[in-house]
């Protein structure tokens, strides 16, 4: 067997997902997919327990937001296989006025912490999820800072007002 | 010969035998000099708080010998650092287990108005929660900056009233910040 590269991987996905793959990338060789948020489990699933792929690493799970996309959340999880020294990033873009994906706590336990964080600061909704609250900010807080609607500084800050720098 | 420097005696009546002076003062100069600290570190603020409780700045010189670590036996908040907000009901908390009288100082820029950290989960200067009554500036202000506050305080705490605990001026304070005050 060759050793496994972008190339093999690309192949394999194709024969198993056929009309699951949306589009393919691979910025500085990090091969990277996207996939359909009804089946993004399907396709971890496979990376995951595929004897030769071995993707058993959940590196992260993120999101980004683009608000000027219809699928304005999109969110990004990153694989590692140790046995082939590969990895892999899968995209799933989602609506952002419901913000919605399922969750893959059923895959990985350490998903988790992983999807409160990004439900924390996106907002993103996993369903599924067995305790789906806030992570690092204060409970009461009523935004998810990092989606662009939201002001990065905070309203009360005193010292940085226009006027004492003659604007 | 030794050439330690005695402080001034308060103004008052001396004579053969005898010293009067008000009560105000003596207690206000008793509590200046042992003011006991309870650090509130977080950041590199704090950091500058050990070069100045070691030896070479000695903040014991000032009577705060000990550095308390309860809230229930010191005098002196030090706030040393960023205060997030999800610390802040925290720091409220230690705040307002400090028995009166109960001094506060802001180290540092952060602690004060939140520094350069001007974001959503940061907050902008403690005062927002607790009262202040002096600022160090600084990021982080050395600690000859920490003893010049630690010394501004000293003469707040000689000058002020007795019973300011019981000031109508002071309870409205603590109650703008939405802390009881039925402590007699």
């Amino acid at each position: 067997m060759d050793k496994l590269n972008n190339e093999i991987l690309f192949s394999r996905l194709k024969d198993r997902f056929p009309d699951t793959i949306l589009n393919t990338d691979e910025p500085y060789g990090l091969f990277t997919i996207e996939v359909d948020k009804s089946h993004i489990i399907e396709v971890l699933e496979f990376l995951k327990k595929d004897e030769e792929l071995q993707f058993i690493y959940l590196t992260d799970i993120t999101a980004v937001h683009y608000p000027e996309r219809d699928l304005s959340i999109g969110v990004v999880y990153h694989l590692h296989s140790f046995v082939n020294k590969l990895r892999i990033r899968l995209k799933v873009f989602i609506n952002g006025g419901n913000p919605e994906i399922p969750s893959a706590t059923v895959l990985w336990k350490g998903a988790n912490w992983m999807e409160r964080e990004t439900y924390d600061f996106f907002g993103v909704r996993f369903l599924d999820h067995p305790d789906l609250n806030r992570i690092l900010n204060m409970d009461d807080m009523e935004v998810f800072p990092m989606r662009k609607e939201y002001p990065l500084e905070d309203p009360n800050r005193v010292d940085k007002k226009d006027y004492f720098f003659g604007r | 010969m030794t050439n330690i420097k005695l402080g001034a005696a308060p103004p008052g009546v001396e004579g053969a035998g005898f010293f009067a002076t008000s009560l105000d003062k003596v207690i206000g100069l008793a509590r200046a000099n042992s003011l006991w600290p309870l650090p509130f570190a977080t950041s590199c603020c704090g950091i500058e708080f050990m070069a100045t409780m070691g030896a070479d700045y000695d903040l014991a010189r000032f009577g705060a010998e000990r550095p308390s670590f309860s809230p229930r036996q010191s005098d002196m908040l030090l706030v040393m650092g960023t205060i997030a907000k999800k610390m802040a009901p925290v720091l409220k908390q230690v705040y307002t287990q400090m028995a009166e009288p109960r001094w506060v100082i802001a180290v540092g820029a952060c602690a004060s108005s939140g520094g350069i950290f001007d974001t959503y989960s940061v907050l902008q200067g403690i005062d927002e929660i607790i009262p202040v009554d002096v600022y160090v500036p600084g990021c982080p202000p050395r600690p000859e900056a920490i003893l010049d506050g630690v010394m501004r305080l000293q003469e707040i705490v000689k000058n002020e009233s007795l019973n300011r605990r019981n000031t109508p001026e002071y309870k409205a304070l603590l109650e703008k910040y939405g802390i009881q005050t039925n402590n007699g």
